[in-house]
């Protein structure tokens, strides 16, 4: 098991290096920077001293040296646009943001999916049962950014109960920082929660179909004994297979769905990045991105050898 | 007398001799097959409407996608059955030109990413070795991450402009075609046919064309189905977030863009580009399980988006 997770911690930093390095070259490979964009026409003299001061006249080689080499002190260079913050400081700023979104989302439509799926499968076949389906056919289906707007319109502006966009640290109170996060999340959360609902409800069939559950039920247990106890701790199993692939979703929501309610999170930062051809940004904004894709991907595969000892990894 | 049932019902010929019988009797089951599920017929339907719709779009759309009526956010009606944007442009008339480059930037990249997934599919699998290994450690790296994440990488790279996002969704997207198809032709390698095939003397280029390929084809229509929807949902939430076609150009995704000024005055705006694409993308979902359920194809991969 130790060695499992070394090994997939290992290859796992591999592949955060692989793409950080491709992303480098691959930046300075494709015709056109930043200056020229925004100065060459304007002023060409210029545009050569702001590539000698950033060391864009280097060989790419060498930037990629120094580059790498900072990266370790925490340096991740600075933005070239605006007021040329460090980059390390935005994503300083952003990854709480990020990571705030991400969990509500996650613990939101966890929750959510988790029990619609239980009801559909106890329920199968009633009223609630097809509203579950449609909903999470729909779910899949709609693009998370729509969702978001749809909210807004329904919760902000037509009823008035939450602020349309925006995002308020949690110091400055519990009510005003959810309430700023909540329909993010759930935008975020919705390919999620479609994927998870019906992965549990499809298992807990299969679960409540065994001779255990029949033996449960035959010693006169409760059925919410029955359902919550015995058949939901084995039925999460194979949903956990596909938390990865969902998980994943919810990550690639959260990048999207910050760029609708203007959260200053990492998938605006890097959005924002892109448009503005801020090479730093981009470069430190995808490095980071990265990690928390490939580090989660990581913990959900740990997480499944931990709740089926069945599973053993050499 | 023999019954023309094959992969149709799942029932199969007693022997030989009667198989000979239905063989000639096959007649378009698929046709079939879709008439008897109705969500996959409701998509196809809905599918083909709006294919027609995109490309007789100046004959179908009641307005010019960019002509300004004096009448700037007036909400839907007879005039305007989805209203008009803050430029006074018809939304029915912008939404049927989106269309045209959902649809079309939809169906592009997953054709490209078809072709050149199945390629390196082809290649990493039937030729191994250091082929194989160099193909699969790349796969590898786009498979730790969700395609749209991929594409904006790639965005990133090339720069933003809807070449640009065409060229990045589908190298996107190739990574589980080519995964698809290894598998294929992995399996089919092993096959009888193959070694016989091999043994009278056919050159591996034939053997790929003729015997691998064709075998492959079931899952790979079914992989290229769904992917379609979502490279579909991809460009259109590259262009929501700027990074696709130029602003004067309607797409969904852009109109729900830049409807966000404006969804407190007109909800209309943000309602139904939204509406479009998710519609679409159901359809093709529908029409997906269905040609998963034919051509029995397991399930690779449910969600790759």
């Amino acid at each position: 098991m130790t060695r499992y997770i070394v090994k997939r911690t290992f290859y796992a930093l591999v592949v955060v290096w692989a793409v950080a390095t491709l992303v480098f070259f691959m930046l300075r490979a494709v015709p056109g920077d930043p200056f020229q964009a925004m100065l060459a026409d304007v002023d060409p003299e210029a545009a050569v001293a702001l590539r000698h001061k950033l060391g864009l006249d280097r060989p790419t080689y060498i930037q990629y040296l120094l580059w790498f080499g900072r990266l370790f002190q925490g340096d991740m260079g600075n933005s070239i646009y605006g007021s040329n913050q460090a980059v390390s400081q935005i994503i300083r700023e952003a990854f709480p943001r990020t990571i705030a979104l991400a969990s509500l989302a996650f613990i939101a439509s966890l929750v959510l999916a988790i029990s619609a799926g239980i009801i559909s499968a106890v329920k199968k076949h009633s009223l609630l049962d097809h509203i579950f389906t449609l909903a999470a056919f729909l779910g899949l289906s709609m693009p998370d950014f729509w969702m978001g707007i749809l909210l807004i319109i329904v919760f902000a502006v037509r009823l008035h109960w939450l602020p349309a966009i925006g995002y308020v640290p949690l110091s400055k109170g519990f009510w005003p920082w959810f309430s700023h996060l909540l329909m993010p999340a759930i935008a975020a959360g919705t390919p999620f929660s479609a994927i998870i609902a019906r992965m549990t409800r499809s298992a807990m069939l299969e679960v409540l179909k065994t001779d255990y559950i029949k033996v449960a039920r035959a010693k006169g247990l409760q059925e919410r004994t029955v359902i919550f106890v015995h058949a939901l701790k084995n039925a999460l199993i194979p949903v956990v297979t596909v938390m990865g692939i969902a998980f994943a979703l919810l990550m690639s929501g959260t990048v999207i769905v910050e760029n609708v309610f203007a959260i200053q999170g990492l998938g605006r930062v890097l959005i924002q990045g892109i448009l503005n051809r801020d090479y730093p940004v981009v470069q430190g904004a995808i490095l980071v991105v990265s990690v928390i894709f490939v580090f989660t991907n990581l913990l959900v595969d740990i997480l499944y050898t931990v709740i089926d000892p069945r599973i053993r990894y050499e | 007398m023999a019954r023309a049932v094959d992969i149709v019902t799942g029932v199969e010929p007693k022997d030989a001799a009667e198989a000979m019988l239905i063989a000639p009797r096959r007649r378009r089951p698929w046709l079939r097959y879709l008439w008897r599920d109705k969500k996959a017929l409701i998509g196809l339907i809905v599918l083909v409407v709006m294919a027609v719709a995109a490309v007789f779009a100046s004959y179908v759309a009641p307005y010019d996608p960019n002509d300004q009526a004096f009448e700037f956010l007036s909400p839907p009606s007879g005039a305007h059955l989805l209203g008009t944007d803050d430029l006074g442009r018809d939304l029915l008339s912008r939404i049927i030109y989106g269309a045209r480059v959902s649809l079309s930037v939809g169906v592009i990249t997953v054709s490209l990413a078809m072709v050149v997934g199945v390629l390196m599919g082809l290649l990493a699998g039937f030729y191994g070795g250091w082929i194989d290994n160099l193909i699969m450690r790349y796969i590898d790296l786009q498979w730790a991450f969700p395609n749209f994440i991929i594409a904006v990488y790639l965005v990133a790279v090339f720069g933003t402009g809807l070449a640009n996002v065409i060229v990045a969704i589908a190298l996107a997207f190739l990574d589980d075609f080519a995964r698809v198809m290894r598998g294929m032709v992995l399996s089919i390698r092993e096959e009888e046919y193959v070694m016989a095939a091999r043994a009278v003397g056919v050159s591996n280029v034939g053997i790929l064309l003729r015997h691998v390929l064709p075998n492959a084809t079931a899952p790979i229509i079914v992989q290229a189905t769904v992917s379609v929807s979502y490279a579909i949902l991809a460009e259109a939430s590259l262009s929501f977030l700027g990074l696709g076609v130029k602003p004067s150009t309607p797409t969904w995704g852009l109109i729900l863009s830049d409807a966000r000024t404006f969804i407190s005055r007109a909800w209309w705006l943000g309602v139904f580009p939204g509406l479009a694409i998710m519609i679409t993308v159901l359809s093709i979902n529908f029409l997906g399980d269905a040609l998963r359920d034919m051509f029995d194809v397991r399930e690779y991969q449910e969600v790759q988006r």
